[in-house]
């Protein structure tokens, strides 16, 4: 069975303890996305102004919900402001990739990938702290918590490719 | 219900359930991987004691056929053991008849079977359904999916501050009620239900009684007809027996008026190219190859369950409620919150609670590091939890096989989370 520190490392304690931009914003100018966990309750509800050059430019985080979900949603948050879209997507993509992570690789055999879905984390992208998350996919049910504010990120930035 | 005389002066006392004893007839807890298993979720399913696994091995091994069809001494061996273990379920809830006892998949599909079958012969668009705020899922989204189909109108009794059911609107809501649907104990707050006023009150409104009892008759000795209930649905697998399994008792002339739920074999008399004549009851209600060898162990699970005895089993209950209740208030004072009632005598053995501000994922995730298992989330009764003003608790259920080391574990399990998070 993996330890608990594999999933509750400092960093994640630190940024559940401490969330990062905690708040609301007005809509508009902000576009407000929530984000739903049937299974636990978890709530998450991401506010996020993009500027006139496709740049991030504000992010708050509401909702209540686990410490997995809670500071994925607080490093998601410090992750993506600033960033333009396509940064965030990038992201996006590198973080299901990292949540995704196929379980031999897990049990230090690499393999090749081939034949299977298994999505490869882009070694240029760099996750920062979310990558301290990495561990979460050794509690399989923990994946959705994690994944809840990408999820609702993602909904929200469908929902800006369409004319407002 | 028979209070159990205290007998101090005599050792081994044997008027209190020895919960070591008992432990070691369930196979399952010799399973030792890195520690001992500490399981506090019966109430969403029990452990299986070696008689109900043995009992179905054996079965399998040394009689197994198709029952009601074969005229082989093998089959008639098969129908025999089936049939029972009907009997012994109908006597352990003082069925007046093993022809009202009908075998389901679980006690969801029997409630399914009542609002389906009875509901849609029944009812009629604008009758009154009164159901509670404290419901299970499975008695809820029935007869939620009767109101869309045939156009009833639910109504709900509500629930005081301290977890019982609210009866002051009883009897408006009984005004023009064809049924009542309640839990005889809830599996959230452990309330039990006053089942036998709201049954006669609801009779005298002329409606009929639907009783989930899915977490009453594992715990507590049960007499269908001093519930009053018309309907009664539990199921195996919280009550020693396998999965797979349900039951749904119904009273005789009741269950005459039910039309069939599912068709098939074995629930038919007759089959002609343009109708069918219903077997006679409980087969009606039994459509296709029932679970044999699953009743097989109910009944010995009900044999196991009657060898202890239900007034024991209850007896045991309540004082490791008070234990749990007496133990969490004195570690954790106003930082642990038990939602539901305070009086061990007036709940189950089911304990939800909010710690600070924990959330219950990481809570039963902690827990689960020293082999503690509790349940974490909304357990199947949404709308409670919203009346309730939280989205998920943690919730610790004992049973026959639990003593006080499990509830001394689970605090410090939770001492445990509380050093971890810093809060």
């Amino acid at each position: 069975m993996p330890g608990l520190e594999d999933l509750y490392r400092e960093i994640i304690l630190d940024h559940y303890r401490n969330p990062r931009n905690r708040g609301e914003l007005a809509c508009p100018p902000a576009r407000r996305a929530e984000g739903f966990n049937p299974l636990c309750g978890d709530e998450i509800v991401v506010y996020l102004v993009v500027d006139a050059e496709g740049r991030v430019s504000d992010v708050k985080i509401g909702g209540q919900g686990c410490s997995i979900s809670q500071s994925s949603a607080s490093m998601m948050s410090a992750a993506v402001k600033g960033r333009t879209l396509d940064e965030v997507r990038a992201l996006n993509r590198a973080f299901k990739a990292l949540m995704t992570i196929h379980e031999s690789r897990l049990e230090g055999d690499e393999g090749d990938g081939s034949g299977t879905d298994t999505p490869v984390p882009d070694p240029a992208v760099d996750l920062g702290d979310l990558a301290a998350l990495q561990g979460v996919v050794r509690f399989p049910v923990r994946i959705k918590c994690a994944t809840l504010a990408w999820n609702t990120l993602t909904n929200g930035l469908e929902e800006l490719a369409q004319p407002a | 219900m028979a209070t159990l005389s205290p007998a101090p002066h005599l050792a081994p006392r044997l008027d209190v359930l020895d919960a070591r004893r008992v432990r070691a007839e369930f196979p399952i807890f010799e399973r030792c991987r890195h520690l001992p298993l500490i399981y506090l979720d019966s109430a969403a399913s029990s452990q299986k004691p070696r008689a109900v696994i043995e009992a179905m091995a054996g079965y399998y091994e040394t009689c197994h056929a198709n029952v009601h069809r074969g005229v082989y001494g093998l089959a008639e061996e098969a129908t025999g053991r089936y049939e029972q273990a009907r009997a012994a379920v109908a006597r352990f809830i003082g069925a007046p008849s093993a022809r009202e006892v009908v075998f389901t998949k679980n006690a969801t599909e029997a409630l399914n079977l009542v609002a389906f079958s009875w509901g849609r012969a029944n009812l009629r668009p604008g009758d009154v359904v009164v159901l509670t705020e404290m419901e299970h899922h499975a008695n809820l989204v029935p007869w939620l999916m009767l109101a869309e189909q045939v156009g009833v109108e639910l109504r709900y009794l509500g629930i005081t501050d301290d977890g019982h059911l609210d009866l002051s609107g009883l009897d408006a809501a009984l005004d023009g009620a064809k049924v009542v649907a309640l839990t005889a104990m809830s599996n959230v707050l452990g309330t039990l239900n006053p089942v036998r006023r709201v049954a006669d009150a609801a009779h005298v409104a002329g409606a009929v009684v639907v009783v989930d009892a899915s977490q009453y008759v594992p715990h507590l000795p049960t007499d269908v007809s001093a519930l009053g209930a018309d309907f009664l649905a539990f199921t195996g697998h919280k009550m020693l027996g396998p999965t797979g399994i349900g039951v749904l008792w119904g009273r005789e002339a009741v269950l005459e008026s039910t039309p069939p739920f599912l068709g098939g074999g074995e629930m038919i008399r007759d089959v002609r190219l343009d109708g069918f004549t219903p077997n006679e009851l409980p087969w009606k209600f039994e459509a296709g190859t029932p679970p044999i060898a699953e009743a097989v162990g109910l009944a010995a699970a009900v044999r196991v369950l009657e060898g202890i005895g239900m007034e024991m089993v209850r007896a045991h209950e309540i004082a490791l409620t008070s234990y749990a209740l007496r133990t969490l208030d004195a570690r954790f004072g106003a930082d642990l919150v038990v939602h539901g009632p305070r009086a061990s005598a007036e709940r189950g053995g089911v304990l939800s609670f909010s710690f600070k501000d924990l959330h219950p994922h990481d809570i039963a995730q902690v827990l689960d590091q020293s082999g503690i298992c509790v349940r974490a989330g909304h357990h199947c009764a949404k709308p409670l939890l919203r009346r309730l003003g939280v989205s998920a608790t943690s919730r610790a259920s004992w049973y026959v096989y639990n003593d006080e080391s499990d509830i001394d574990a689970l605090a410090q399990g939770l001492v445990a989370c509380s050093e971890l998070f810093c809060l």
